[in-house]
């Protein structure tokens, strides 16, 4: 991850080559002079580049947004204080309606865990095919790679709204979509991990006349175990956002409930909604930092 | 450990039940654990009611949908009360009715017979004032007649070379209003009561370039851009270049400018959305480092302000912003930003809080002020650190723009919504699903490009 060598570094490098027949201070100091020089040009040309970008990303985005820019700014605290107020008034009844939501937020839940447990045990079964050092032979790695690197591509949703389109309104196509999606990121990520790990257990097992399968139980898993759980719970948490996400266009679950409560403007229903996701999700992410730091802490003792 | 166990004199005997004991419970763990995981699965199959896929997946809906993704079609439909009229349309839109009979339709003059259909595989079907009589190419060369019965009932027969009536295959369905006719994926033919409707499919995506009303819709792409070079002009009020470029773009069935438009629409969702994020990340975490900000109560509250940005997830940031900026990139644009925001501050400032701090107090011993202190003492080492985390939620970003867009902030996202939601335009769909998938490589592809310029990270 550390970075070790910078843009300038290489460029310095080069220009004292090009002038290595005669190395005086004074033609290092010129060198240095043109560096400088051609640095500010860079930083000039990037922060205009920015500039332009931002100023003119603005402008179009102002001129096809279907309200305006400043009216939005105006308007931003409408919304939430109408869901407040709404909330407000129901007093504590709202936590009764916070409760009648969680087999919602529960039906949500455990899809992502089931589509990140199937999706983690597949990749996990594939990904040594994926990698050189392992894999029985090359076009093999080439295929699961592509495979892995074309699931990964397509946004969950595409899968998604095709499969809701044709299996009708049920959880399970956002099940599989979900699935698909975590085969290809996980796999991608088990096998960059796979590649990196110590051979000589491989070599040992090989010298005592292991089979191909008992090497990879016996000899890989054991070694990218934590690193496997650490990236599972990680994922866990994006795919209980999937999850959601795809509730919302059609798949059941907790964002089913969120865009019928969003169209008749039950504003204390969307803000009770909002609550269960955010505490979820903040709690997931404290659980998943919490058991990674420990399973990483294991890994580097 | 060892010189315990010598001191204890334990025997080997000991010693080797201690390790089968440790792998004994080893093997009970791993066993015990599998066991679990299958456990859930059944668990999940059944609360999930994942049973279901079987009954709920129709392979013949999936199977016509593929195929239009890839293949298009043309109705031809005879009404059987007027059956001198037979009409001929792209797709089965009645606005794109061919004005007159395509090469593979025959008109025969004569009586009874009326047309001849030739399917793409050899196959027949000659439309007669009371009947269809479809003949297939195969090496059985059989026929088959279908029309409407005495008691108004559509029925279908077969017979094979001699004449001899044989039963009817199971490609033909039979139900009282209707009989289905399916006899491979390119050809269909459907009888009902009052007409009857053949569809013809076609590989290959037609009238992509130019549509149906263009006047250069018999043009193919090359053709059309060798145009540009001749000097007679296709209309006469437009050069044939600016005619080319605009029936591209206003093309009807495909709508080139809208999608691209909208590709650029997410794209610049994602571009401003993480630069936003950064632009305001960056001083932020400054604010929010131990090292850089003695004042404990700022650094609480940013850190608090960044648990919240970051906690409320994308998609409710969206909602929120959807009602007061209105459905439009500034809620794409906006919602990247928040949540990144809170992402890239906490980063950021546990990156400064991590900084080594000899290389701040070496500026220091030189005079510098404190903000040269940080200038040349803190950034160099965190920028490496920052750039590529930028790149990084740049490339995440992009895909989750895509979703941001089906949620109401416009862009791709929103078309595919739309397109898929219609039903019945599964190449558009296809068309921009790879486009999609396109944008998410570039990117991915020149976010890592980028990050091997600028900070020079070899592969490991």
């Amino acid at each position: 991850m550390c970075p070790k060598k910078r843009g300038t570094l290489l460029l310095l490098k080069k220009n004292y080559f090009m002038s290595q027949n005669a190395i005086t201070i004074e033609s290092l100091e010129e060198n240095l002079k043109v560096l400088a020089r051609q640095r500010a040009i860079y930083s000039v040309l990037f922060i205009g580049a920015i500039i332009f970008i931002v100023v003119s990303g603005v402008g179009v985005a102002n001129q096809y947004n279907a309200g305006s820019f400043t009216r939005g700014v105006e308007n931003f605290f409408d919304y939430p204080a109408d869901l407040f107020s709404d909330a407000f008034e129901a007093g504590w009844g709202w936590f009764g309606i916070v409760l009648s939501f969680i087999p919602a937020l529960f039906e949500t839940f455990s899809a992502a865990v089931f589509s990140t447990v199937v999706g983690a045990s597949i990749a996990l079964i594939l990904c040594p095919l994926a990698t050189i050092n392992l894999s029985p032979n090359q076009v093999t790695v080439q295929i699961v790679r592509r495979t892995f690197d074309i699931l990964r591509s397509f946004p969950e949703l595409v899968f998604a709204l095709i499969l809701l389109y044709l299996m009708g309104k049920s959880i399970v196509p956002a099940i599989i979509a979900v699935t698909l999606h975590t085969i290809g990121a996980m796999g991608k990520l088990f096998s960059e991990a796979i590649e990196n790990i110590d051979m000589k257990p491989v070599d040992g097992l090989k010298s005592v006349g292991a089979r191909w399968y008992q090497i990879i139980c016996f000899a890989v898993y054991p070694q990218v175990l934590p690193l496997v759980l650490s990236y599972s719970l990680l994922r866990l948490e994006i795919n209980v956002r999937a999850s959601t996400i795809l509730g919302f266009v059609g798949a059941g679950g907790i964002g089913a409930y969120l865009t019928a409560s969003l169209q008749w403007r039950y504003g204390d229903e969307v803000l009770a909604i909002m609550f269960l996701l955010v505490a979820t999700i903040t709690a997931l992410d404290y659980f998943s930092s919490y058991v990674r730091h420990k399973l990483i802490g294991k890994i580097s003792a | 450990m060892s010189i315990a166990v010598y001191d204890r004199k334990v025997s080997f005997q000991e010693i080797y039940q201690s390790v089968e004991k440790k792998a004994y419970y080893q093997k009970l763990t791993t066993l015990v654990s599998i066991g679990a995981i299958l456990l859930y699965f059944v668990f999940s199959i059944i609360q999930f009611d994942l049973g279901s896929i079987s009954r709920k997946w129709s392979p013949e809906r999936a199977s016509r949908l593929f195929l239009d993704t890839y293949a298009h079609k043309d109705h031809v439909v005879m009404n059987w009360k007027d059956t001198s009229k037979i009409s001929v349309n792209f797709e089965g839109d009645y606005r794109y009715q061919y004005p007159s009979f395509p090469e593979w339709l025959e008109r025969i003059g004569d009586g009874k017979d009326i047309a001849i259909l030739t399917f793409n595989s050899g196959s027949k079907a000659i439309f007669r004032d009371d009947k269809i009589i479809f003949e297939q190419s195969k090496s059985e060369d059989r026929k088959f007649i279908f029309g409407i019965g005495d008691n108004g009932k559509p029925y279908a027969e077969a017979y094979d070379n001699d004449g001899n009536e044989k039963d009817l295959p199971n490609w033909i369905r039979v139900t009282e209003s209707k009989v289905e006719v399916r006899p491979s994926l390119y050809e269909r033919i459907q009888i009902y009561k009052r007409k009857v409707e053949v569809h013809r499919y076609e590989f290959g995506w037609k009238y992509f370039w130019f549509d149906f009303f263009s006047p250069l819709k018999d043009y193919s792409l090359p053709e059309a851009l060798s145009l540009i070079f001749s000097n007679e002009r296709i209309e006469p009020d437009k050069t044939n270049f600016e005619l080319v470029l605009s029936e591209i773009s206003d093309n009807e069935q495909w709508m080139h400018g809208t999608v691209l438009f909208s590709i650029l629409e997410t794209l610049l969702m994602a571009v401003l959305g993480t630069l936003l994020a950064s632009l305001l990340g960056l001083p932020l975490a400054f604010l929010a480092a131990y090292n850089i900000t003695p004042f404990k109560f700022i650094r609480f509250s940013l850190r608090r302000l960044f648990d919240m940005l970051r906690g409320i997830d994308m998609i409710i940031w969206c909602l929120i912003f959807v009602r007061s900026f209105g459905p439009g990139l500034f809620t794409g644009i906006f919602a990247i930003a928040f949540t990144d925001t809170g992402t890239l501050g906490k980063l950021m400032s546990e990156a400064i809080e991590n900084a080594d701090n000899k290389q701040q107090e070496g500026v220091k011993s030189t005079g510098a002020s404190t903000i040269l202190q940080h200038r040349f003492g803190i950034i160099p080492q965190i920028m490496p650190v920052f750039i590529s985390q930028s790149l990084y939620y740049l490339e995440s970003n992009t895909r989750g723009a895509v979703i941001l867009g089906a949620m109401g902030a416009g862009g791709i996202g929103l078309q595919l919504l739309g397109a898929i939601r219609t039903g019945n335009d599964f190449e558009n769909v296809g068309y921009m699903a790879v486009l999609i998938v396109l944008l998410v490589t570039v990117m991915d592809q020149m976010s890592a490009f980028l990050r091997r310029f600028l900070i020079g990270i070899e592969k490991n």
